[in-house]
């Protein structure tokens, strides 16, 4: 018996303080609020949110989202070792696999995962707290999973404004990213 | 040298409805049910999965007017909530399991004085400590009989944050139609998922006010709770000149004790009535493919979620199979499902739940038709594949 799949399914997984919840909110706000798609968030909630690897999932769909959990992430995206270990056997065959590129180190099978600086970029124009961000743009840029203004849109109506200036900058620096990796001319 | 304190920002004003399309947890769609229902009064104490509850109103009722106290335990709650109630202020307090289990006594003296209170319990794995982060929805006849004695409650029970939003508004207005005691019985999956939340024009959401006195203060006599015809009293406010006393005693319609097995009869019969009468008025729920089914998923809260997929990919393979979704679990749509019964399509209801079966025993008192079970003690919602295994089995 098979349960056929008609969404998107995105696990972002990192360690406490990357802006790993933040940046799943943004998605699903993203898709929700400002695509018109409908979007499912959940987050870690227990003893693992406060240490360990933590996760934000997002589902996003044409039409209403049933169950609400990920169970094997059609993208998978992870800011720390512990993650990649966690949640690398749920993966999609033939998924999407960003990982942090100077904290998680993929083994062999990994080959083709996608090695991101987002830690690097961030620091490079100001923070690493905007890492998420980074990843965000990345993530979005190369799959299309939300448009690329509904993004923008989530996260001017949702950051503070000291942040916004910087946040834009580095999802910016996101797309830019993933325009390298995936030339569409 | 001690650091100068921070600099107090007061709170700055905005509305209590904020309209919009907005991308929110259902624990905070549940608070923002109640700062839109005309909440005047929060007094709780915060506990795992609820606690966002009770944050955002930390934040959001003072800065619209409304009073916030976090109280020293769940028994302060229930009480200060109460008392703000016979003040006339719409109050609310939000809890989880253990917190729900300490409420219960006066829960009873709630449903005895006839005093309008909301409760949100968010659902986690118990009993006792159980698993607080986990989800659960083993509180459902807790809800209905946790006090002593026989009394009416309404429970409301959503299934997403749009309808904790929806369905806290309905639960004020009913604890204020019929003065009884209203549970929302949301679970942890429910309150701790985001999804799209739309908040109507302040002017579209639903408000029903208090039944009040038709009489001025100081005119005699004054029966505070001598019932109207639908069984319900209307209610004077503490502070306005009415000569009103409230007791957990048995009382007359003076509101003063009256210790006869007579009395009690009368009034206990009239609390249960007051729901029970007015069940067809409170009762809500949805169907999907019911009409010629032959196998009724009956589900609620989360658990309607996977109902709802297991349903419909049955249905795409042909199987002649509906769900029944209570958003009011108590008063219980019994009446529906017998006309369901009736018409002769049903063979079986299945009717997954995380408990081991409480929802469950309720639908076997009304039929003889196989009612079967997919249950789980808690920590874990069933599959969509899980319900369809068991509407093809």
């Amino acid at each position: 018996m098979t349960v056929a799949k008609e969404n998107t399914e995105i696990r972002l997984g990192g360690v406490g303080g990357q802006g790993i919840a933040l940046a799943g909110t943004l998605l699903g706000k993203a898709a929700a609020i400002y695509d018109g798609k409908n979007a499912v968030f959940t987050q870690t909630h227990g003893p693992e949110a406060r240490g360990g690897a933590s996760r934000a999932d997002v589902i996003i769909g044409e039409k209403a989202i049933a169950y609400p959990f990920v169970t094997h992430p059609d993208i998978l995206a992870v800011l720390f070792p512990e993650a990649y270990e966690k949640f690398r056997p749920d993966l999609k065959p033939g998924g999407v696999l960003i990982v942090e590129a100077d904290l998680v180190n993929p083994s062999a099978e990994d080959a083709d995962a996608v090695r991101l600086p987002a830690t690097e970029i961030a620091k490079e124009l100001g923070s690493r707290l905007a890492t998420n961000i980074v990843l965000l743009g990345y993530l979005v840029g190369a799959t299309g999973v939300v448009s690329r203004e509904a993004m923008q849109d989530a996260i001017r109506a949702t950051v503070n404004k000291r942040h916004l200036d910087l946040d834009m900058r580095a999802l910016d620096a996101g797309f830019e990213l993933a325009d390298r990796d995936t030339p569409n001319d | 040298m001690a650091k100068t304190a921070a600099k107090i920002v007061p709170p700055q004003p905005v509305s209590r409805v904020v309209t919009g399309t907005h991308f929110m947890l259902g624990d905070h769609a549940c608070a923002e049910g109640a700062m839109a229902a005309g909440l005047d009064f929060f007094g709780g104490y915060p506990i795992t999965p609820s606690t966002e509850v009770a944050e955002h109103l930390a934040t959001r009722l003072p800065a619209v007017g409304g009073k916030y106290v976090q109280m020293e335990d769940e028994l302060g709650s229930i009480a200060a909530i109460i008392g703000a109630s016979v003040a006339g202020a719409r109050s609310f307090t939000a809890t989880s399991g253990p917190g729900f289990s300490l409420m219960m006594e006066n829960i009873g003296l709630a449903a005895m004085m006839e005093i309008p209170i909301v409760i949100v319990d968010v659902m986690r794995a118990s009993p006792s400590t159980g698993l607080p982060t986990m989800v659960g929805q083993a509180d459902i006849l807790q809800a209905r009989w946790g006090s002593h004695g026989d009394y009416g409650v309404v429970a409301y029970c959503p299934s997403s944050p749009q309808e904790c939003f929806e369905l806290t508004i309905d639960a004020f207005n009913a604890a204020d139609r019929y003065r009884v005691p209203v549970f929302i019985l949301m679970d942890e999956v429910v309150g701790h998922m985001a999804e799209r939340v739309v908040i109507p024009d302040a002017d579209k959401i639903p408000h029903v006010s208090r039944k009040r006195p038709q009489t001025k203060p100081g005119v005699e006599p004054f029966l505070p709770y001598a019932p109207d015809k639908d069984l319900v009293p209307p209610m004077a406010h503490a502070g306005e000149g009415y000569k009103v006393h409230m007791t957990g005693l048995t009382h007359d319609e003076r509101g003063y004790p009256h210790l006869t097995a007579d009395t009690h009869n009368q009034l206990i019969n009239r609390l249960i009535d007051k729901v029970r009468l007015n069940a067809p008025d409170i009762i809500d729920y949805e169907e999907r493919h019911v009409d010629d089914a032959e196998t009724v998923v009956i589900a609620y809260g989360c658990t309607a979620r996977s109902a709802r997929a297991a349903v419909d990919y049955a249905r795409s393979d042909g199987l002649k199979c509906g769900l029944l979704r209570p958003k009011t679990i108590w008063p219980f749509p019994a009446t529906r499902i017998e006309r369901l019964i009736n018409k002769g399509s049903v063979q079986r209801f299945i009717v997954p739940e995380v408990n081991l079966g409480q929802l469950r025993r309720e639908i076997e008192r009304i039929t003889q038709l196989p009612v079967v079970g997919l249950n789980h003690a808690g920590g874990e919602m069933p599959t969509p594949k899980a319900i369809l295994e068991v509407i093809k089995s």
